[in-house]
Parts: C-alpha cells; sequence; structure tokens
C-alpha cells in the first residue's frame, strides 16, 4: 500500500514522515529516524528490549504500528538525559552496575522510569513483578533491581 | 510483515462496512494481530483500526453499581480501575495476568474476547459477572450473553461486519477470585483459569457462578457446580462436591503446555480453591 503520511513528536522533535502502514513503530525509530538506543529483541512482544513511553505509558514498540502512533508523544532512551545530565534511573543503572552486555538495558530503563512516574513507593517485589515484560539474557537481574530501588528512592526524595 | 490497506475509520457504520468485506481484519490494541502478520499467520488485506472511533473507551458505573466498559479500554484500566477491582474482582484479577505491563497498556478488553482463545485471562472474570456483550455493526446492534458468545477456539457468533463495542456487567456478586494455573509468574498462558464468584445470604451461597477458561474448546460456566452450591452453607464438603461436579464438566485436551489429565484434576483443584476466596471476600 501506498505511505501514509505520519506525525510523530519523538523526544520532543516533531517528525512529519511518510511511512507504510506496515512498519512498526520500533523499525521506524531504528531505519527511519536513525534512533537506534531502542532494541529489537525478540519483536514478538516477550523480552520487552524494545520499550518506549507512548503519551506516558510504557508499551513494547514491536506491537505498535507506526501509523497508529500518529500525533502521539514517544519518549525513547536518547530523550531521557536533559542538558547533558543522565535521568535518575540512568544513572542508578551506572552506579550499581545494573547493565552488563547492555541490550536489554533501555528496555528496563524505559519500563522503569514509567512505573516510577506512576508510583515510585513500590516494594522490591512489586518492582520485581512489573518489570517481568523485561528479559536479560546476562540474568543481571540483581543489579537491574537495586538500580530501580536506588532510581526510586532518588526520585521519591527530590520529588 | 506482508502489505495491506489501512483504514481509520471514525463511525462504527463505517468500520463495519469495511470489516464486511473479505480479508479484512480489525486492529484493537493489535498485540494479537501484529504479531500474527509478522509470523505471516494472518495476512489480511485491509487493516481497520477501530482507534479513531469515538465511545468505545472507557469504564463507567451506573447508580445501581452495574458497570460498563467499552471494548477499546486498555486491559491495565481495567486491571487498575477502582470499581473493577471493588465489584468484579475476578476480572481485575485476571486482566492484571495478561502479558506483561507494557502489552497491557496496549491490549483491550474487546481484543482478548473477540479473539476468542479458550485461554483468554479475562474471559472467566466476565463470565461469572454474567456479562452482556454489546455488538453493533451497519445493520443495527444486538446483545449476547458472553457465555453464548463462542463457538469454538477462535470462533464466535459474531457475523460479518459486527463488532464488539461494550461490555455490560449487572450488578456484582459480593466476593469473586480468579486463579490462573500457570508455570512463570508474568508474561505466561494459562494451562487453566478458574473465576469463582457468589453472594452470601445469611449464611447460604446464592448467585454463585464458576467460570472455566482452557478447559474445552470455549470458555464455559461449571453449571452442575453452580447447581451444587446454591442454597446450600459453604461447608469443605460441599466445595469439595462443586470441584469435582466442575471438573467432571469440562472437556479438556493434552497440548504440548500440559496434559489433559492435569488440567481435569487442577479444574477440580482450583475451582475449591477461587470458591474458598470469593466466600471469604464475601463473607468480608
Amino acid at each position: 500500500m501506498a505511505k501514509l503520511p505520519v506525525s510523530l513528536t519523538i523526544n520532543g522533535d516533531e517528525h512529519d514522515l511518510l511511512i507504510e502502514p506496515r512498519k512498526t513503530l520500533l523499525a521506524v525509530l531504528r531505519d527511519t529516524i536513525g534512533l537506534t538506543g531502542t532494541k529489537e529483541g525478540c519483536s514478538t512482544g516477550d523480552c520487552g528490549a524494545c520499550t518506549v513511553i507512548v503519551d506516558g505509558k510504557a508499551v513494547t514498540s514491536c506491537m505498535v504500528l507506526a501509523v497508529t502512533a500518529s500525533g502521539k508523544e514517544i519518549t525513547t532512551i536518547e530523550g531521557l538525559a536533559s542538558d547533558g545530565e543522565l535521568h535518575p534511573v540512568q544513572q542508578a543503572f551506572i552506579n550499581t552496575g545494573g547493565y552488563q552486555c547492555g541490550f536489554c538495558t533501555p528496555g528496563f530503563i524505559m519500563a522503569s522510569k514509567a512505573l516510577i512516574d506512576e508510583n515510585p513507593d513500590r516494594t522490591e517485589e512489586e518492582f520485581r513483578h512489573a518489570l517481568g515484560g523485561n528479559i536479560c539474557r546476562c540474568t543481571g537481574y540483581t543489579k537491574i533491581l537495586e538500580a530501580v530501588l536506588e532510581a526510586a528512592e532518588e526520585i521519591r526524595t527530590t520529588a | 510483515m506482508k502489505s495491506f490497506e489501512f483504514y481509520e475509520p471514525t463511525t462504527l457504520a463505517e468500520a463495519s462496512r469495511l470489516f464486511a468485506e473479505a480479508h479484512a481484519q480489525l486492529l484493537a490494541g493489535g498485540t494479537d494481530l501484529v504479531i500474527g502478520m509478522k509470523a505471516l499467520t494472518e495476512t489480511p488485506e485491509s487493516v481497520i483500526s477501530l482507534q479513531k472511533i469515538p465511545g468505545l473507551t472507557g469504564i463507567t458505573t451506573e447508580a445501581d453499581n452495574s458497570i460498563s466498559i467499552g471494548a477499546m479500554t486498555k486491559v491495565r484500566e481495567v486491571e487498575v480501575s477502582g470499581d473493577i477491582q471493588q465489584h468484579h474482582t475476578a476480572l481485575a484479577e485476571g486482566a492484571s495476568e495478561i502479558g506483561s505491563i507494557q502489552i497491557r497498556n496496549l491490549a483491550t478488553i474487546g481484543g482478548n474476547i473477540a479473539h476468542a482463545s479458550p485461554a483468554a485471562d479475562t474471559v472467566a472474570g466476565l463470565l461469572v459477572a454474567d456479562a452482556q456483550v454489546d455488538i453493533a455493526s451497519a445493520n443495527g446492534e444486538r446483545r449476547v450473553p458472553i457465555d453464548e458468545l463462542f463457538t469454538g477456539p477462535g470462533q464466535t457468533v459474531l457475523r460479518p461486519g459486527e463488532i464488539i463495542t461494550r461490555f455490560r456487567l449487572p450488578s456484582p456478586a459480593s466476593g469473586s477470585h480468579y486463579i490462573k494455573h500457570k508455570i512463570r509468574e508474568v508474561m505466561d498462558l494459562a494451562f487453566i483459569g478458574v473465576a469463582a464468584a457468589v453472594n452470601l445470604d445469611n449464611g447460604t451461597i446464592t448467585d454463585a457462578r464458576i467460570g472455566l477458561a482452557a478447559v474445552a474448546p470455549t470458555p464455559i460456566r461449571a453449571t452442575e457446580a453452580e447447581n451444587l452450591l446454591n442454597g446450600n452453607a459453604p461447608t469443605p464438603e460441599l466445595l469439595e462436591q462443586a470441584g469435582e461436579a466442575a471438573a467432571a464438566g469440562c472437556s479438556p485436551i493434552s497440548d504440548l503446555r500440559c496434559s489433559a489429565e492435569h488440567r481435569r484434576e487442577m479444574v477440580d483443584v482450583l475451582t475449591r480453591r477461587t470458591l474458598q476466596h470469593a466466600l471469604e471476600r464475601a463473607s468480608a
């Protein structure tokens, strides 16, 4: 089918694009815009590596047709830092070493940011459960969870 | 993914006309359809998004505590809704069992039901809520009880061009509960799903409802078990009999997830257990 006009607001910048309806949001972010921080893992919604925030909600971008994201606000890992300052969730992942190969890290950080924005007062068990849609194949979950708890604490105390 | 024509109608009538064409698929949240199109198990020639049609989202509560849920309401919204948690606990619990939060932020309750998987996690909760399903097409509207919606795996009574618009939940039971039998804490499909809802009248069970998922070609009510319970006091022996009756009334299959024998045995166990939880909530 012919390409359709799509207007995406990505990390605050508006992009007016012509997109084939079969392209996923993930493919457009990576291949059209060149924002390769968002990762493609399983591409079936199971691993969470492609997590981005759309209108405040964490979603797996491999399951979203880009044409349906027209007019929506999209935040990717590239949009978290501001004025050279890392977002507290990013900083916490560095502080705790909450990454190994790094492939799952952007998805974990975006999912964690959305969870903390929604409710930073979750218990460790609640964060663990709520991050069940993100898989780390290096299995470094202990440090990841430490990072999320540290970031939640940081955001809670500075809010 | 194969190419397709993409439509974003803004009225139900237009969506229905487009959907009545051959090789057309509806797009709700996309969590089943987009994955199916990638795997080429779905190769629609046209995809009709329901996302731009007003009036299909949201949860509203009437004065008599009856609740109406728009078909395009996100599963996550059903899960966190205070009214659903309070009055239809089994449905909120079922919603919380689907995929991950990322998926529940996309998936819709209408999609979960219209996909007609016998293992859908919201279906047992809707069964015990005695939900009515509002259906619209270019030819008009009709209403079907949820236990008459399904005809087989992936099959419903929906005719070409018909679209589920809303679920209507009449006045709630005082206690309900859902148990998903699974291996993983999240991101798993149900071996079986069991929901129970009860009212208690001076220590006597009334309006017992039991909904079973993934134990038959369609989701089913365990009506024989319900009949055993109604009008009686909840004793351990009675719950045992209800579990056995529910197990006897199902027709599970063996598949790569587990055996028919295991499913049947677990219907017995989990019917008892969901009933206990529902009864505790009803007497709280």
